[in-house]
């Protein structure tokens, strides 16, 4: 068994608390005096930085929710000035407006190693050559993986997303032995070499380290049988860090959290209650060493739960099991968050005042597939071919230059999208 | 002179049209002249109805979208060169149709064209100007 860093990953729970304490308390410190958010927030509560004593305390502080950063966009919870910022990284909110982070430069440092522990935990060695096909950008996908990859000495191909029969040849002709993707992509890859008449064999692939999205034990198995691979299953939100928050070791039964870094919690979604080890509830994380964004105690929506049971890796990190769902309405569609309300933004912009509309998510040829039903109301409704298939053109543009998903449009008649009693039905998921 | 057309949100689905008609039919509306302009996901129903303002009522209640647009019914010679004379004129005057269609029944010899225009008004006095004949509501409503 290969570990990056034996000592933090391997230590006794004991000790790793002590750690977790220690930090926490320097953390709490950093927000309250760096960050007007927390410290208007724990004074109405009268909480000063001292009553935070140690993790046992953590469930005394608030909560901090993507509304919470939302609402302070884009630098409010940014707790050093923007000199001491070298990146900065944005996801899609609910509107329009992203969420941003900031990284220092030891937060990207720590960044890096995080994701060399990743890397090197599902497979990947300094002789590793690692085909890093998450998106280069805003997003944290890529250029997260390509730091740790570099920081663990492996050879690595900044490919980036796209352009599928480059990638395949690339992979191929330069020796690929690790690929890092969103599972969906990494099944389109293996389709595509079956439609190049390639087969695995032709490939020096090992192991896929793949995330971004939710995805089943049955599409693992079918990526690892396509490809010849190992697929290992890894965990990451911006607002924690990006990818490098926890991720599964070649056992695949559950994902090692970076503990020494993030501590997490699981909480009823509905009271915000703790829940009692090994329950099922919306996963909550307080980072313990960032600097340049830190949070505390911030709600992942995220369905999921934690098993502080030894693993056979002999890393002591508690594993969360996969995620197993959402408590709010967020879509995952090809790696990139989608919330129906963004959708509901654009049709207002485009004068529709009371929007009907669903999203139809499909996986066409192991791609996911967004369409995009609206209801033709007399406000959008012209007699004029040319309009109509203008508004529908119009209505797909905007879609695709806010979330960067491209995107079919259908425009239906009214009362084709069902009306329920409470809330309305806007998203259809036809995906395994 | 201008008269109103009814037009109709309709999905290219099976029996949608039908569906349609039979609104009518029940509510017992004659339909003088119908186009249908169709992409591949959906059509545009373009009527003139007589008693159009209760159409309008029994095709809302019916949950379809519907609008009404402006257009003029020319009269047009039911020989060559009949549509070409009046598109002509149009198109000496740099006036352009977004579309036209004709009625399924005619009064006479001449045939009687529905035309949409932008420019309606500019439309209406370059036709007159040039002789041709345009229906008042009222005489396309008792046809």
């Amino acid at each position: 068994m290969n570990y990056w860093n034996k000592y933090c990953e391997c230590m006794e729970r004991e000790e790793l608390k002590k750690l977790q304490s220690q930090r926490l308390i320097e953390a709490v410190e950093r927000v309250y005096y760096n960050v007007p958010y927390y410290r208007n927030l724990m004074q109405e509560r009268g909480l000063m930085p001292e009553d935070i004593k140690g993790i046992e305390d953590l469930n005394k502080l608030p909560f901090t929710t993507k509304d919470d950063l939302r609402e302070n966009y884009p630098y409010g919870f940014f707790a050093v000035p923007l000199s001491e910022i070298v990146r900065i990284h944005a996801s899609s909110g609910t509107t329009g407006k992203p969420t941003v982070v900031g990284y220092t430069r030891r937060d990207i440092a720590i960044w890096s190693e995080l994701m060399a522990r990743t890397l090197t935990c599902g497979g990947a060695t300094k002789d590793s050559v690692i085909q890093v096909a998450y998106g280069y950008g805003l997003f944290t996908g890529g250029l997260g993986v390509h730091y740790g990859a570099e920081r663990l000495g492996a050879s690595v191909i900044p490919i980036s997303g796209g352009n599928t029969k480059r990638q395949i040849m690339l992979m191929k002709d330069f020796g690929t032995t690790v690929l890092a993707c969103t599972p969906s992509y990494a099944l389109y890859i293996a389709e595509t070499m079956a439609e190049m008449n390639l087969h695995k064999d032709d490939f020096k692939l090992k192991y896929g380290i793949l995330g971004a999205e939710p995805w089943t034990e049955g599409l693992r198995q079918e990526i690892e049988e396509k490809l010849g691979i190992v697929a290992i299953d890894i965990y990451g939100l911006s607002e924690i860090i990006g990818p490098g928050v926890a991720s599964e070791c070649l056992y695949k039964t559950g994902l090692h959290i970076n503990e020494d870094h993030f501590i997490p919690e699981i909480i009823d979604p509905v009271t915000g209650e703790v829940l009692p080890e090994g329950s099922e509830g919306e996963l909550v994380f307080t980072t313990i060493t960032k600097e340049g964004i830190p949070v505390i105690r911030y709600r992942t929506r995220d369905i999921s739960s934690l098993n502080y049971e030894p693993c056979p890796c002999g890393r002591t990190h508690v594993r969360m099991q996969k995620v197993i769902g959402r408590t709010d309405d967020m879509l995952i569609i090809r790696g990139v968050n989608v919330f129906p309300s963004q959708i509901e933004s654009i049709l207002i912009d485009i004068g529709e005042t009371e929007p009907h509309y669903l999203l139809v998510i499909d996986r066409v040829g192991n791609m996911d597939n967004l369409e995009v039903w609206v209801e033709v109301s007399e406000k959008l409704f012209s007699d004029e071919v040319r309009r109509l298939e203008e508004l529908n053109r119009r209505i797909a543009y905007e879609i695709q230059s806010t979330l960067g998903l491209s995107v079919r449009v259908k425009l239906v008649e009214p009362k084709t999208i069902e009306r329920s009693q409470g809330k309305a039905v806007r998203v259809v998921d036809k995906r395994r | 002179m201008k008269i109103k057309q009814i037009s109709v949100f309709l999905e290219n689905k099976k029996g949608r049209l039908a569906q349609l008609t039979k609104i009518l039919k029940e509510n017992n509306i004659d339909i003088s002249a119908i186009s249908v302009a169709d992409t591949a996901n959906f059509g545009i129903i373009r009527m003139i109805v007589s008693r159009y303002s209760d159409a309008m009522r029994v095709i809302k209640d019916a949950g379809y979208t519907v609008n009404t647009t402006d257009v003029l019914a020319v009269e047009v010679a039911d020989s060559p060169g009949g549509l070409h004379q009046v598109l002509e004129i149009l198109s000496q005057n740099d006036i352009s149709v977004e579309y036209l269609y004709s009625f399924v029944r005619r009064p006479s010899e001449r045939a009687l064209i529905l035309f949409k225009i932008r420019e309606i008004d500019e439309a209406i006095g370059v036709l007159n100007h040039n002789g041709i004949n345009i229906l008042s509501p009222e005489e396309i409503y008792e046809l």
